[in-house]
């Protein structure tokens, strides 16, 4: 465990002073915070009585969403606001894709990984400790943006119903559960990618495909052909799941001494 | 001091990570303080320290960071004091939390061999130590390096400069995919050179060549302008009978010196017989 702390500590020692990262780190996730806070408050303000909005732009399929009582003005306000969702969904990516291909990038040229190999760390040591180190600032700032998100909700006027459905399932568990699984899928394609390319760069854009299936919920939801509630999250991380599994035995495969010192360009 | 010397692609480097267990053998064994190869590979990277062909450092964290992490890693009891002493030693205490990479080549490589150190290995292993440093950030590490081999430390250097070599080592392996060689670097160049004694004279007479050629255990007797160069077995035995008969013949002896073929010449030869060998196979 000591070696584990120790990696990390070093990841964060190092990679903190990135400013790249540090941008990543603070900005993105403020940003991300503060666009779905200014659209329920300007709907909440444009709609005046939101009870008298129309429904009729909504996919058929959401509005079984809408729980019985709840206006029509509130039902469009949570069916915009869940295509927010997919900002909290990508912020356990993006940061650790940003951190990964840093650290390990970084290592390959700066030739670090050599000494760090040659000491009695153990490979799994080496693995796990380098993807906390990306997995957990990300999943904290996830969740931190999400507590703060919920924090200024009650700020802005957002009518109780909205804020039980943002405070309900659907969010906690894109937030809390598919967060990290994203995180860590994200921390394995950034060593399989890593060890296949020389610039940090190149890394993260590489492994910007992960953002693709949460765009692609984004949109199938816009397009009506799926609704973004509890049964489609479980679903959703039953396939993450399955999905983390290939990819941490990929990293795991790809995370061999002697293929990082003979194989990694 | 274990000096291990070999072209560019002779496999110095792939040596040196298959002795501290960084990769696998394919085939053969080796025995590293006290610990097997293949089956010990955590103890034997616990018991070395290894100076990589590139420092790679942590270039954004400071000195002392850097060694702080590398003492944690070895589960260095006193990682402070361990810190403190080999920063102090090699002179960069004052520069301990200033970037590693605002540190100049030498300051760097001083770094390096200071983290290869801080769990006090009895092995150390040192790759192209002094390669790409100036004169005299060269002749600090040199100076390091002789002082940690007056402590007793074993260390396996790898190096294409062979001055350093002939200066510091006490056996020599030449390597280029297998070893070619391996000797005392006294031994090596008598292997290959045989012993030469040159007698400066005040002026050679022609009649004294064949006085000392008629001596045993002397091979060949060659007059170079007013020296005469003796190729024998032992000048300890021979040199003051040949001294003898030059004093008694009315010769002027200025003085007497043995012929001390340099080490790149022992290489150089070494490297042209192996290819010989191989090309006649």
């Amino acid at each position: 465990m000591k070696h584990i702390l120790t990696i990390i500590d070093k990841e964060w020692a190092e990679v903190f002073k990135n400013r790249m990262v540090l941008f990543t780190l603070i900005f993105l996730p403020l940003i991300f915070t503060i666009l779905p806070l200014v659209m329920l408050f300007l709907t909440g303000q444009g709609i005046g009585d939101i009870g008298e909005m129309d429904t009729a732009d909504i996919p058929a399929a959401f509005l079984s969403q809408c729980e019985v009582g709840m206006t029509g003005g509130e039902c469009m306000q949570i069916y915009l606001v869940n295509e927010f969702l997919l900002l909290f969904m990508m912020m356990p990516v993006i940061i650790p894709v940003t951190i990964a291909a840093y650290s390990i990038v970084g290592e390959k040229t700066t030739h670090s990984l050599e000494p760090l190999l040659a000491t009695p760390i153990t490979t799994i040591e080496l693995l796990v400790g380098k993807s906390m180190a990306a997995a957990i600032p990300a999943i904290l700032v996830g969740w931190g943006s999400f507590g703060i998100f919920l924090l200024v909700l009650p700020l802005i006027s957002i009518s109780d119903a909205v804020m039980s459905y943002i405070a309900g399932p659907t969010w906690l568990l894109a937030v809390f559960v598919v967060g990290p699984l994203m995180a860590i899928a994200a921390v394995n394609l950034a060593l399989y990618v890593s060890s296949r390319v020389n610039d940090p760069r190149t890394a993260e854009q590489i492994e910007a495909v992960l953002i693709v299936p949460i765009l692609g919920l984004v949109f199938a939801q816009l397009a009506g052909v799926i609704v973004i509630n509890v049964v489609l999250m479980l679903n959703f991380i039953g396939g993450m799941i399955l999905l983390d599994i290939g990819m941490v035995y990929l990293g795991v495969s790809i995370f061999q001494r002697e293929t990082i010192l003979t194989h990694w360009k | 001091m274990f000096g291990f010397l070999g072209p560019n692609g002779a496999g110095k480097t792939t040596t040196v990570r298959m002795l501290t267990s960084l990769i696998s053998p394919t085939s053969g064994s080796a025995v590293i303080n006290n610990f097997h190869l293949g089956e010990d590979d955590q103890a034997i990277r616990r018991s070395v320290g290894i100076l990589t062909e590139n420092p790679g450092l942590y270039e954004r964290l400071s000195a002392i960071k850097n060694l702080e992490i590398y003492a944690r890693l070895y589960d260095v009891e006193d990682t402070a004091g361990q810190v403190r002493k080999y920063l102090q030693m090699l002179d960069l205490w004052g520069r301990r939390e200033d970037p590693a990479g605002s540190f100049s080549k030498g300051m760097r490589q001083k770094l390096a061999i200071a983290r290869a150190l801080l769990h006090e290995p009895p092995l150390l292993f040192l790759d192209e130590p002094t390669s790409g440093l100036d004169p005299e950030a060269a002749r600090l590490v040199r100076s390091f390096i002789e002082d940690l081999r007056d402590q007793g430390r074993t260390i396996f250097l790898c190096t294409h400069n062979l001055n350093e070599a002939d200066r510091l080592c006490d056996r020599i392996g030449i390597f280029n995919t297998r070893l070619i060689a391996l000797d005392t670097p006294q031994n090596l160049r008598h292997k290959i050179f045989g012993r030469k004694v040159v007698f400066h004279l005040a002026a050679v007479d022609p009649s004294w060549l064949r006085l000392i050629r008629a001596l045993p255990g002397v091979h060949n007797v060659e007059r170079v302008e007013d020296k005469i160069v003796v190729d024998m077995d032992q000048p300890e035995r021979i040199n003051p009978e040949i001294i003898r008969q030059l004093v008694g013949a009315g010769a002027e002896i200025l003085f007497v010196g043995e012929l001390r073929h340099s080490l790149e010449e022992i290489y150089l030869e070494t490297m042209w017989e192996s290819e010989e060998r191989e090309l006649k196979v």
